[in-house]
C-alpha cells in the first residue's frame, strides 16, 4: 500500500520536500547539540526539563485521542465514525514517532538510551512509558495498516483484528496516564504533585487531539476527493460534542487545582500558579502564555456550546483556540513551571534557545511528513474505492 | 529453476532460522568462557575499608563560622572529584556548597526572624535519603542506593534523561551540560572524570571509604562535618542525633535524609 505515497500531484510532492528541508534544518542543529551536549538549549541546573518533555507530553494526549473515535465505532458501533477512525489512528502513528524522537533529542547520552530496555528498572515510570508507547505504535501501525489493507480489498478485517482493537482502548487510556504518574509521583514539585494529574491530561487529550483531528479531516477534504464527513452524516459535529465535555471537563480539574492550592493558602502549592498566572518574584515569562491559554480556551467552549459551532469558519476557529490552548498548558507551561521556584525557593527562568527551537520544529516535521504519507496512502485506497 | 513466492520465503525462514539458531550456541559458548575466567579473579572489597550500615552525616553548624569554613570544604571535594568550574549558574556543578538557613529550610519562613538569622550559611549536599526519590525515578539504575545508604551513581550507565533531578526535592544533582574537562583546574588522576550528558552529585565519598580514608569534606572540615554509622549506638553521629537538636531538610516528604544539622552546637541539648 505504501507505493500509493510514492505518486502524487505537484503540491504534494512541494510538500513533502518542503518537510524535508524543514527535517534537514532540525538535524543540522541536532548534531550541533549532539556535539556540544545540551548546554546548547535553555535547559539549565533548576528548570531541567524543557520545551522537548513538555512536546513529548503533549503529544503523548495526541496519539490517545485516537481512542474517542475507536470506543465508539468498534465498542458501540457507532457508525458515524467510520471513514474517520483510520485518520484517528495514523494521527496517533505520527503523535507516538514524534513523542520518540522528543524523548530521543532530550536525553544526554543517546547512544545508551537502550540501557532503559537492558536494565530495566521495574520501580521507575519512565521504564512503563516507554513499554506503553512503544506498544501503543504497534497496536496502532497493526491496525490501521490491517483495517486499511481490508478495506482496499474490498473484504472486511480479519477477525483476529477485533481483539488488538479492544486492546488499544484501555491502551490509549494507558499512555497518558502513565505519562502523567512521571510527574504526579515526584514528592518534590508540588505543581505536579496531584491526584488529579492523570484524570486532566486525559481531558485535555481528549479537546485537543479530537481538535486537531476535525481540522485535519477539513484539510483533507479540501485537497483530496476524499471526504471523512459526507453530507448528512454529522461525524465532525458528534466529534464536537466530545470536545466540548473534555474541554468543560479540563477546565473544571485545572479550578480544582487552583481551588485547592490557594484555598488552603499553602506556599509551595501556589508558587508555581503564581508563576504561571502573574510571576513570581518579577519573573513574569509565562504570564502572556497563560492568560492566552485561559482566554482561548473560554472562547473556544463559547463557540462550540452555542450554534456557532455549525458555522463555516467559527468551527475551525475554535478547534484552533481550544487546541492552542491546550498546547500552552501542557506544551510549555506545565513542565516549566513545576521546576519554579526552585528546591530552595529561588525563581530561575527558561528561555528557549534557537537551536533547541530547531530541533523541536525538525521532529514535528518529521511527525507531520509520516502524517502525510499515512494520509496519502488513506486517501488513495479512499479515493480507489469511491470510484 | 524457478520457484514461487511460497517457497522462497520459506527457505529464506530456513536459512535465517538456522543463522540465529547457530549464533546463539556461539554466544552460549563464549559466555560458558568469560564466566570460568570471572571465577579466577573475583572482585573483593578491601580489608582496610570503612563499612556501616547506614552512613550519615551532621553538620555542626557552630563550627561554620565564617567563609573560609566552607571553602576549604567545598575546595576539598571540588578537587579530589574533578568538578568542574564552568563560570555560569545555568551549566553548574556542585556536590557540597554554601547556602543560606532561608533558603536551604524553604517552606518554613517566619518573617520576623532577623536578616542576619535568614542570611545564616549551611552547607548543602546530597542528603542520601533512606527513601531516595531519585533511586525510584532512574529508568536505567545509574543511580542506586546501596546496602550501606550511600546513594551511589555509575555515570556510565547514565543516560543523561535527568528524571532524578526532577525528583530530588533538594537541587542536590547537577548534569553536564556540555563537556566538563575543559573545565577542570587540576585533574586528579585517581578520580574519574565525566563526560557531557551524565548527572552527577556527592556520593559520599565512597571510593575513599573502601580505602579506609573518610570522606574528603570530613576530613577538611575541622570537626565541622561529623561522619559516622547511624546504625551504630556506640556512633558519634547517633549519639549526636538521638540526644541534641538536630534539623533536617523537608522532613515531611518521608525520603528521611541522612544529613543533619545540629543547631547551636555542643551547648543545645
Amino acid at each position: 500500500m505504501l507505493e500509493k505515497a510514492l505518486t502524487g500531484s505537484k503540491r504534494y510532492w512541494a510538500w513533502i520536500f518542503f518537510l524535508l528541508a524543514v527535517i534537514a534544518v532540525g538535524l543540522v542543529a541536532y548534531f550541533r547539540q549532539y556535539n556540544y551536549g545540551l548546554g546548547l538549549t535553555g535547559m539549565s541546573r533548576d528548570v531541567s526539563w524543557g520545551l522537548y518533555i513538555a512536546q513529548f507530553t503533549f503529544l503523548v494526549g495526541v496519539a490517545a485521542s485516537a481512542v474517542m473515535l475507536v470506543t465508539p465505532y468498534y465498542l458501540h458501533d457507532f457508525k458515524k465514525f467510520g471513514k474517520m477512525v483510520i485518520l484517528g489512528e495514523f494521527l496517533a502513528i505520527s503523535s507516538v514517532i514524534m513523542c520518540i524522537f522528543f524523548i530521543f533529542v532530550d536525553v544526554g547520552q543517546p547512544m545508551r538510551i537502550l540501557n532503559v530496555l537492558l536494565y530495566p528498572q521495574l520501580h521507575s515510570v519512565m521504564f512503563y512509558d516507554m513499554c506503553v508507547l512503544f506498544g501503543y505504535l504497534f497496536i496502532n501501525i497493526v491496525v490501521g495498516w490491517t483495517t486499511l489493507g481490508a478495506e482496499r480489498k474490498g473484504t472486511p478485517p480479519p477477525k483476529w483484528i477485533k481483539p488488538i482493537i479492544y486492546i488499544s482502548i484501555p491502551w490509549a487510556f494507558s499512555i497518558h496516564t502513565v505519562t502523567a504518574f512521571l510527574y504526579a509521583g515526584l514528592p518534590g514539585r508540588p505543581f505536579w504533585l496531584s491526584a488529579i494529574m492523570a484524570a486532566r491530561f486525559l481531558a485535555a487529550a481528549f479537546a485537543a487531539g479530537p481538535a486537531f483531528l476535525i481540522l485535519l479531516v477539513l484539510i483533507v477534504r479540501k485537497v483530496s476527493k476524499f471526504d471523512a464527513d459526507p453530507p448528512g452524516v454529522g461525524a465532525i459535529q458528534s466529534l464536537v460534542k466530545i470536545i466540548r465535555y473534555a474541554m468543560i471537563a479540563n477546565i473544571f480539574f485545572y479550578i480544582c487545582e487552583v481551588f485547592t492550592a490557594f484555598y488552603s493558602n499553602i506556599p509551595e502549592e501556589m508558587a508555581p500558579f503564581k508563576y504561571a498566572f502573574v510571576g513570581l518574584d518579577g519573573h513574569t515569562s509565562l504570564v502572556p502564555f497563560m492568560w492566552a491559554a485561559t482566554i482561548l480556551a473560554f472562547i473556544g467552549i463559547g463557540l462550540l456550546i452555542f450554534p456557532t459551532r455549525k458555522n463555516k469558519v467559527l468551527l475551525p476557529l475554535a478547534l484552533v483556540a481550544i487546541y492552542i490552548a491546550n498546547w500552552i498548558d501542557k506544551g510549555v507551561v506545565l513542565i516549566i513551571a513545576g521546576f519554579v521556584p526552585n528546591p530552595f525557593g529561588r525563581v530561575t527562568e527558561y528561555f528557549p534557545t534557537s537551536n533547541e527551537l530547531a530541533i523541536v520544529v525538525g521532529v514535528y516535521a518529521i511527525g507531520t511528513l509520516v502524517l502525510t504519507v499515512l494520509y496519502k496512502v488513506a486517501i488513495s485506497v479512499r479515493e480507489q474505492n469511491q470510484i | 529453476m524457478s520457484i514461487n513466492r511460497r517457497q522462497f520465503l520459506r527457505r529464506v525462514g530456513l536459512v535465517s532460522a538456522l543463522g540465529l539458531g547457530g549464533s546463539f550456541v556461539i554466544t552460549s559458548l563464549r559466555g560458558k568462557k568469560v564466566e570460568a575466567a570471572s571465577s579466577v579473579a573475583e572482585y573483593e572489597t578491601s580489608k582496610d575499608a570503612l563499612v556501616a550500615k547506614h552512613w550519615a552525616m551532621v553538620v555542626d553548624m557552630s563550627k561554620f563560622k565564617t567563609e573560609e569554613d566552607f571553602k576549604k570544604v567545598v575546595d576539598s571535594c571540588v578537587s579530589i572529584h574533578n568538578i568542574p568550574d564552568i563560570g555560569n549558574l545555568k551549566d553548574e556543578i556542585k556536590w557540597i556548597w554554601e547556602d543560606d538557613y532561608e533558603h536551604t529550610f524553604s517552606g518554613g519562613e517566619n518573617e520576623y526572624l532577623t536578616e542576619s538569622f535568614k542570611k545564616l550559611p549551611f552547607a548543602v549536599i546530597c542528603n542520601h535519603c533512606e527513601n531516595p526519590p531519585c533511586v525510584k525515578a532512574c529508568p536505567t539504575g545509574a543511580t542506586f542506593k546501596r546496602p550501606d545508604g550511600i546513594v551511589d551513581m555509575d555515570y556510565h550507565r547514565c543516560i543523561g534523561c535527568r528524571f532524578c533531578m526532577g525528583a530530588c526535592p533538594y537541587g542536590a544533582r547537577s548534569f553536564n551540560w556540555r563537556d566538563p574537562r575543559p573545565f577542570i583546574k587540576k585533574i586528579d588522576p585517581d578520580f574519574p572524570t565525566r563526560t557531557q550528558g551524565v548527572v552527577e552529585k556527592c556520593t559520599f565519598c565512597v571510593e575513599r571509604l573502601a580505602d579506609g580514608v573518610m570522606p574528603a569534606c570530613v576530613e577538611a572540615s575541622n570537626g565541622g562535618l561529623i561522619f559516622g554509622d547511624l546504625d551504630d549506638p556506640n556512633s558519634e553521629v547517633r549519639k549526636i542525633i538521638s540526644t541534641k537538636y538536630t534539623i533536617r531538610r523537608k522532613v515531611e516528604l518521608g525520603t528521611q535524609p541522612s544529613v543533619y544539622y545540629l543547631i547551636g552546637g555542643g551547648n543545645n541539648a
